[in-house]
């Protein structure tokens, strides 16, 4: 085990795969000479040189079809969106041929390709650049989506994805950045897709989260423990597949839900784990279940308005005392 | 063409109704004035009659729903007509009376005097938390639980409708079924029905509501205070006794209770010292000319008080048959809402259930109200001897804000001489 932050594990990722795989390269803006944006890819174009370490110009959707081309004869590239925001313009790509090349070709093409970068919110970079973009993309049959919320998922989960035969969409979080963790050293350590973890163990109410947002539910979870309610806060790592048994299982021994999450109330990854629970564990359940979201909104500017706007661990509080009927 | 029947006003007072029997049934042709159904009010069970000749062609609420004036109930119109449209329609204006649990706390908080709110909207009450409700069974019999109470009653073979929910609109959740146990028996034993140990939970009918609303209205607003005499009941028994042997020789023959004796002797004492009757409003003080005695009767879901009109000028066996037919109907449900309404004065008499005093709460918008206790047999002072004697108790329950203490006791005095020198009785 090191002590490291986030980005450090990321990195650590990275330079594993790297080294383990010569047709693994990254590609983005800033990665190269700036050593990135977030210094996520600092000191790898010394280790590796720039035919594996590219910059780009600011060109996401040039830079995500070369990267899928690339995948598509047998490279494996990470490429970095300096923000999931400007994938947008790189979306068709992604919709259109990363996630459909091995269905459209019958299993000829394979398309193993790694899109990475942060996600929502971060401090003050206005309404255009706080998207949580995982509600785009948990829509797409052909892609993976997953959400790190520690250190040490965030190398096992990028390793796991680096080495997919698939596309898969990586999340990462500007606020988590400096977050410092153990990671194991095992150059072979992974974190297979498709399963959560008890990131608190509770037997009163489960919080659902992922990403930064699962450190806001710990916080919950404690002054909800001070009122003598036990909350199960429940880390997801990975949207796309969804670990459906972990959620099941955990809703049978608190039948309550409460699921907090960045990103817009309509629609997206609440919704679905919503849906999936009254279809799946209706008799479990004691209370409707409630989401915790980002405010219909978009995301203001001002400091203060943004805050409201974001989930906070006091509007977690409330909605899981709200389903333990103890409002 | 077709129409939609609303939901009638068919009490002064009434909000809702509840339809306690449809007496036609979808495809039977109604004429104007037929039976459609009756509904249980606030007051009564009242006869609900057609406006119009036609076919019944939609019932929108079966029997035992609770429906909110003016809403639609049932659609008449031509045998064979497309009423899908109209049908829609009524859902939409429906969907207030199935709200009707939620909006129903509120609102019965009310004052009767001002108009009721109007029931949330489906769109503003439905997410948010509906008012407490004590029982969870709606009207239409369905029980409000949470699917994991729903299994747990299941593995544990419990009757839901027998428990009270503490969720949202009266829900029963989990926290509820605490103590509640599988309702097997113990091993070993013969295994007997179980004896349930929940409290049972019994939804208010519409009586009960009104009597909730009114009295707590009276004790909160009108500020009570109380008035006791205790009179010479010696005369009125002695009286009562050379009456009743006189009225049994006739044919048929006649009786009269005590009470009639109170209801007379109050009328009278009211037309000498008329200040108690009386009611108050924001305004101005309203005193009656009209002496229309409320009588409290109890009947199996609670009480009514049906008013004896112009009591000061009928006779003891009038007040006697009057009293006796109202209080039949009462019990049968049958009075009309304005047989129970517009009184000036109420007599609530306990005597008969062997009380000796009580104190009673002001039927609104009345001024008073006499809570009259049995007759006692005891030793008596009179002259300096002591001797067996019969005494009445009774207090007057007064609305401070028309009837002062010494209008109260004026009137008392003016009681007790009728009751004491009961005789006069017969003459007026």
């Amino acid at each position: 085990m090191t002590e490291m932050r986030f980005r450090e594990a990321v990195r650590t990722a990275i330079a594993e795969e790297m080294e383990r795989d010569a047709s693994v390269l990254i590609m983005g803006e800033e990665v190269a000479q700036y050593q990135g944006a977030y210094k996520v890819t600092e000191g790898l174009l010394d280790r590796f040189g720039e035919k594996r370490v590219i910059d780009t110009p600011i060109a996401e959707a040039g830079f995500a079809g070369i990267g899928i081309g690339a995948a598509m004869v047998g490279l494996r590239p990470i490429v970095e969106f300096m923000t999931w925001n400007f994938s947008a313009v790189a979306f068709d790509q992604i919709l259109n041929n990363a996630a459909k090349l091995r269905q459209m070709s019958g299993g000829q093409l394979e398309v193993p390709i790694v899109f990475r970068g942060p996600n929502a919110s971060a401090r003050q970079v206005g309404s255009q650049h706080s998207h949580a973009m995982e509600h785009f993309y948990t829509h797409i049959p052909g892609v993976k989506v997953v959400a790190p919320a520690t250190c040490a998922d965030a190398k096992g989960l990028l390793k796991t994805a680096i080495r997919d035969d698939n596309p898969v969409i990586y999340l990462e979080s500007e606020t988590l950045y400096s977050l410092k963790g153990d990671v194991p050293d095992d150059e072979d350590f992974t974190v297979p897709f498709g399963l959560g973890r008890v990131a608190r163990e509770g037997s009163d109410v489960t919080i659902i989260s992922y990403s930064r947002i699962v450190h806001v539910a710990l916080e919950a979870a404690e002054t909800l423990a001070k009122e003598g309610i036990e909350a199960e806060v429940i880390d997801l790592r990975s949207l796309r597949p969804l670990d459906e048994d972990l959620i099941l299982q955990s809703i049978a021994k608190t039948h309550r839900a409460v699921i907090a999450y960045e990103g817009w109330p309509y629609g997206g990854v609440g919704a679905e784990i919503v849906d999936r629970i009254q279809r799946m564990a209706f008799d479990e359940l004691d209370a409707p279940i409630l989401r915790v979201t980002t405010l219909d909104y978009p995301m203001p500017y001002s400091a203060a308005l943004e805050q409201h706007c974001i989930p906070q661990a006091p509007r977690i509080v409330e909605a899981a005392k709200k389903v333990s009927y103890r409002e | 063409m077709a129409k939609i029947v609303e939901m009638p006003k068919l009490s002064p007072t009434m909000e809702e109704g509840q339809i306690a029997t449809w007496h036609v049934k979808e495809g039977d042709a109604v004429d104007v004035d037929d039976l459609l159904a009756e509904v249980e009010t606030d007051k009564a069970t009242m006869e609900f009659r057609s406006f119009d000749k036609g076919v019944l062609l939609k019932i929108l609420f079966g029997d035992g729903a609770i429906v909110r004036l003016g809403d639609p109930v049932a659609i008449i119109g031509e045998a064979g007509e497309d009423v899908s449209d109209l049908v829609a329609q009524a859902e939409k204006a429906k969907a207030s009376s199935d709200d009707a649990p939620a909006a129903e706390a509120p609102k019965d908080e009310a004052p009767a005097a001002t108009p009721a709110p109007p029931a949330p909207s489906p769109a503003s009450g439905g997410a948010s938390a509906p008012a407490v409700v004590a029982s969870s069974v709606d009207a239409t019999g369905r029980v409000k639980a949470s699917p994991y109470v729903r299994k747990l009653a299941r593995e544990r073979g419990l009757d839901l409708r027998t428990i009270s929910g503490s969720g949202p609109g009266g829900r029963i959740v989990a926290r509820d079924l605490d103590g509640t146990s599988a309702g097997s028996a113990p091993a070993g034993r013969v295994a007997a029905a179980p004896v349930s140990r929940e409290p049972e939970v019994v939804k208010l009918s519409m009586m009960r509501k009104t009597i909730a609303r009114r009295l707590t209205e009276s004790k909160q607003n009108v500020p009570h205070f109380y008035l006791t005499i205790d009179v010479d009941a010696g005369p009125l028994v002695a009286l009562r006794k050379q009456l009743n042997t006189d009225l049994g020789q006739l044919d048929p023959p006649k009786k009269v209770s005590f009470n009639d004796f109170v209801v007379k002797a109050v009328a009278i004492a009211i037309t000498r010292s008329p200040t108690v009757n009386a009611t108050f409003t924001p305004d101005a003080l309203i005193y009656h000319r009209r002496v229309d005695i409320s009588v409290a009767v109890a009947v199996d879901e609670g009480l009514v008080t049906p008013v004896v009109r112009n009591a000061d000028q009928k006779s003891l066996v009038q007040i006697n048959e009057e009293v006796a037919d109202l209080a039949g109907r009462a019990r049968d449900k049958k009075l009309k809402p304005e047989e129970m309404t517009n009184g000036t004065f109420s007599i609530s008499n306990l005597g008969m259930f062997g009380i000796d005093e009580f104190s009673a709460v002001i039927n609104p918008p009345e001024g008073a109200i006499l809570a009259v206790g049995g007759i006692r047999k005891e030793p008596v002072v009179v002259e300096g001897a002591v001797v067996p004697g019969q005494r009445m108790k009774m207090t007057l329950s007064c609305d401070h804000r028309v009837v002062d203490g010494a209008v109260g006791a004026a009137f008392l005095a003016e009681l007790r001489k009728v009751l004491e020198r009961p005789t006069q009785i017969l003459a007026f």
